[in-house]
């Protein structure tokens, strides 16, 4: 029978089920309101776990066994080594030696490191992903492999979901730098430091088992306890859980493309020009070399002005803790660092603070800090003339991204999009993006190398900038330019399959991937 | 002619270029191969500029191959027109529009504080560099080209003369030594280049050739517009010689000087202090004065020391050079600030453009500031340093009202 579809408030078409459960189509910004009570997982007893603390078992597949997995459930795991991380291949590999199937595999993020994942997808292990798809494992889901469709959420998403019991973990893996054999973890220490394990704080709080994994386990106590031991059932010493250099990018330094650095200098001169970088403003920049060297002129107009920040929201990294240093901002909030320079300040540097999805992003928190933050500076795949954005996949529908805490970061009071007008020879503004991952109305200017969007409905930064010498141009201008270069991309012919649903922070789906024809 | 020819580049890092390789076939039809990074978006458009070239050059038994990664169009006409005069001899150009931009002309005064340098060769280079806004931008057919890609090289710049755009900046085109350099004439003359330099150029013959060379491809090409030329010295003879280059010939706008090539024809280390080319430049600059003509500096070629580029800047800008040539956009904007005239040469110059204007308000024949009376080249400069510090933001539109309170 064929799906039923209904339009969603982005005019996007969605089927009223995905993997079998229905699902309630994107309403408009801040229009989803629920209500009921958090889910909640069930009640433990201490009685029940050993009285002197010590929750060791001899490995991973045993801590499987003994945490009752089975056909079906829910895994979790979080990304905070990145493409170093070791243990979310070996949770499965567990499974399929021991002949499980249908697993859900719930990860904060997944990494080109975790391609093995595949085999588990084709041999039964793993029945679909609940997470970002990236690399290879989004190829495979774009070729219509997976048995169920992929569901993509934010950071923020994916607490809400956890929360209101959409997804119930039925165990979580945590992988920790440092822990104590109660299960105390933290990200501070230890040969794979990567500062802090905020993305897993839902999973210790909600999932009914929690393994802790670590390849530093000390005495107890385990100080700080970013992860509390209380949630903890078991935990598991092993030889490595990550690759030390794949869990610290070195890939985050200042681009040197001097196209790149225009539109990163151009950027910083509209934040300029509009007066967001006043005093007491706070930022949010993210980790890639653009974003890098915006932060970077940022530092340079505020050193100019003698202008100082409140805060800046991290992924943190060396050139961020410098800015710390130097007097330029008060605080970091970090959600993830990005090196070692990073997680040192994150240690040492009490205003250099650890925060998680549920403080940052989070739609079932009263409030959260994404609109606290002046302006936030975000990167985007393709952008549609009514600045709709897609993060998630490329113009030729492969999916190849994750949408991490991107949409959840929308919600800044001034969103900028700084990216090339084309790549290679694919334009950046569409008609249609191939996926909508967030809404217009919250998306506020386009910086490209040929032009600067506004958003029309910010009609505040058109007056600031209706005398400037910026390049300011229509959306509609921006594409025309783009396609006068490139030439008229031709429609691109996609499959019938959902192959992945793209939540919002609400949950409601704002989108669907479609299979791609190769 | 052979049955097989290739043009462009493919491999790892390739980018927003591609490969065509075109077998003659003796019968068959046509056959296109394409893997393209873009193919979900293109693949048509390609084939279709792909079958037009063929059927241009009445091809119609082979098989083309295209390796495309993300080239516009103009990129793939290049390579597969190149590809073609590899396997079959034919004057005839496939020509895409030219875009309106690049239809303008520039005048023989025109600012040259940058010129950027662009690899022949090397679209990818090409697309953004008008976005920097240096003074010029080069299209170069000489070093960077290597000696088998030479007959490509000049499609490419002839297409990107006319279909890609600088965003205002002016055209430029270093052809190679001659006599091959002369050929390269009839590839870029006929498509609105604005300026061509002459590299190693020794003596005002050569010059003279290069004139009349481009007269009589504009002749041919009934085509009417400024093109200059800047002969680049590169060598102790074209150093005696640099008076009489720079007055061969009404085309000459400028005369710039190639220190590697200079250094080495001594015999002498190039150092970063530039004492073994200190005499050249002097009389570079000073033959290039005398014959009423800009002045142009040789490249900084350490791209990420900005403080020494700097002073490199600074020191040619004080031996009274007009302008340097750049290899990487980051170092338009050092290059440009440096040029610029100081805070002292604005405030002098705002004085006796005052006076000028207050000098023409009374119908006064003499421009006088305070006891001093003030010649017209010193008024012409004046108004040359106020544009200057218009264009680059060192003052306000509205700097007279200001001024005058």
């Amino acid at each position: 029978m064929a799906p039923k579809y209904v339009k969603n408030a982005v005019g996007r078409m969605i089927p009223e089920k995905i993997n079998g459960k229905p699902v309630i189509p994107f309403m408009g910004v801040h229009k989803y309101i629920t209500d009921g009570k958090r889910y909640a997982p069930p009640l433990p007893s201490s009685a029940n776990y050993p009285k002197d603390g010590n929750k060791q078992v001899k490995d991973l597949k045993t801590a499987l066994k003994e945490a009752g997995i089975k056909d079906g459930m829910t895994i979790s795991t979080h990304h905070h080594f990145r493409n170093g991380d070791l243990i979310a291949n070996q949770i499965f590999q567990a499974a399929s030696e021991m002949g499980l199937k249908d697993l859900i595999w719930f990860p904060s993020a997944s990494f080109p490191c975790h391609e093995p994942i595949v085999e588990y997808l084709k041999d039964g292990t793993i029945h679909h992903i609940e997470g970002s798809m990236n690399g290879p494992l989004g190829r495979f889901a774009s070729q219509g492999n997976m048995r169920g469709a992929g569901v993509l959420r934010s950071h923020g998403g994916r607490y809400q979901a956890v929360q209101d019991g959409e997804v119930v973990i039925d165990i979580a893996v945590i992988a920790a730098p440092t822990a104590d054999p109660f299960g105390n973890a933290n990200g501070l220490t230890g040969e794979s430091a990567c500062g802090l394990l905020g993305f897993a704080l839902a999973d210790s709080q909600y999932a009914h088992k929690v393994i802790v994994v670590t390849d530093n386990l000390v005495p107890f106590p385990c100080i700080p306890w970013q992860i509390q031991g209380n949630y903890v059932d078991y935990v598991v010493e092993v030889d490595q859980i990550g690759i030390p250099e794949r869990i610290i990018s070195g890939t985050t330094r200042i681009t040197r493309s001097p196209d790149r650095l225009y539109i990163a200098e151009l950027t910083a001169k509209f934040c300029d020009e509009v007066g967001i970088i006043k005093e007491g403003f706070s930022f949010q920049a993210g980790a890639g070399g653009t974003s890098l060297a915006i932060g970077n002129y940022f530092g340079e107009i505020m050193r100019e002005k003698g202008i100082k920040g409140r805060f800046a929201r991290g992924g943190s990294n060396q050139y961020l803790v410098d800015m710390l240093e130097e007097g330029l901002i008060d605080y970091i909030l970090d959600g993830q660092t990005f090196d070692l320079a990073g997680v040192q300040s994150m240690r040492e540097n009490p205003h250099h603070v650890n925060t998680s999805p549920f403080t940052s992003y989070n739609y079932h928190g009263k409030g959260n800090f994404a609109g606290i933050v002046d302006v936030v500076i975000l990167g985007a795949t393709e952008v549609d003339v009514n600045f709709n954005a897609n993060v998630v996949t490329h113009s030729d529908g492969l999916l190849l991204h994750g949408i991490g805490g991107w949409q959840n970061c929308l919600f800044s009071k001034t969103v900028i999009l700084p990216i090339p007008l084309f790549r290679d020879r694919i334009p950046i503004i569409r008609d249609e993006v191939t996926t909508v991952c967030g809404p217009g109305e919250l998306i506020d200017v386009i910086v490209t190398e040929r032009g600067i969007a506004i958003n029309p409905r910010r009609k505040d930064l058109l007056e600031k900038t209706a005398k400037s010498k910026l390049p300011i141009m229509t959306i509609e201008e921006l594409k025309a330019e783009g396609e006068r270069i490139c030439g008229v991309p031709e429609p691109v012919k996609l499959g019938d399959k959902v192959i992945a649903a793209i939540k919002w922070v609400d949950g409601t789906v704002i989108d669907v991937v479609y299979q791609v024809i190769e | 002619m052979t049955q097989i020819g290739s043009a462009g580049n493919q491999g790892p890092g390739i980018r927003s270029d591609c490969f065509a390789a075109l077998k003659m076939k003796k019968s068959g039809g046509i056959k296109i191969v394409l893997k393209s990074k873009v193919d979900a978006l293109y693949k048509n458009s390609i084939r279709d500029l792909a079958q037009q070239i063929l059927d241009f050059y009445k091809v119609e038994h082979a098989e083309l191959e295209i390796i495309d990664r993300g080239a516009i169009e103009l990129v793939l006409a290049a390579r597969i027109e190149a590809a073609v005069k590899k396997c079959i001899k034919s004057e005839d150009e496939f020509l895409l529009d030219m875009i309106p931009e690049n239809q303008t002309s520039t005048s023989k005064d025109h600012r040259r504080r940058s010129r950027l340098y662009l690899p022949g060769n090397s679209p990818k280079l090409m697309l953004n560099a008008g976005i920097h806004q240096p003074d010029a931008v080069i299209l170069d057919l000489e070093d960077s080209v290597a000696p088998e890609k030479k007959a490509e090289a000049r499609l490419m710049v002839r297409n990107a003369l006319r279909g890609l755009n600088f965003y205002g900046t002016e055209r430029m085109v270093r052809i190679n030594q001659l006599p091959a350099g002369l050929e390269d004439l009839e590839y870029v003359v006929p498509h609105h280049v604005n300026l061509i330099l002459l590299p190693k150029c020794e003596k005002a013959d050569q010059v003279r050739t290069v004139d009349e060379k481009i007269t009589q491809v504009l002749t041919d090409s009934s085509l009417e517009y400024p093109v200059y030329i800047m002969p680049i010295i590169e060598s102790a003879l074209g150093v005696v010689n640099a008076y009489q280059i720079a007055s061969a010939s009404d085309r000459v706008a400028a005369l710039a000087i190639g220190l590697e090539d200079y250094t080495a024809d001594l015999g002498a280390q190039r150092t970063r202090e530039g004492r073994e080319s200190f005499y050249a430049r002097n009389q570079l600059v000073n033959a290039a004065k005398a014959a009423g003509v800009q002045a142009i500096d040789s490249v900084f070629s350490d791209v990420a020391d900005m403080d020494a580029l700097r002073e490199v800047v600074l020191e040619a800008k004080s031996l009274g050079f007009d302008g340097m040539g750049c290899i990487h956009p980051r170092q338009i904007n050092v290059i440009h600030e440096t040029f610029a005239p100081t805070d002292a040469q604005i405030e002098k110059a705002k004085k006796i453009v005052l006076a000028f204007d207050e000098a023409s308000e009374k119908g006064l024949g003499v421009v006088s500031l305070g006891s001093k009376m003030i010649d017209p080249p010193v008024v012409i400069r004046a108004q040359n340093t106020i544009t200057i510090a218009l264009e680059t933001g060192l003052i306000q539109e509205n700097w007279k009202e200001n001024d005058h309170e």
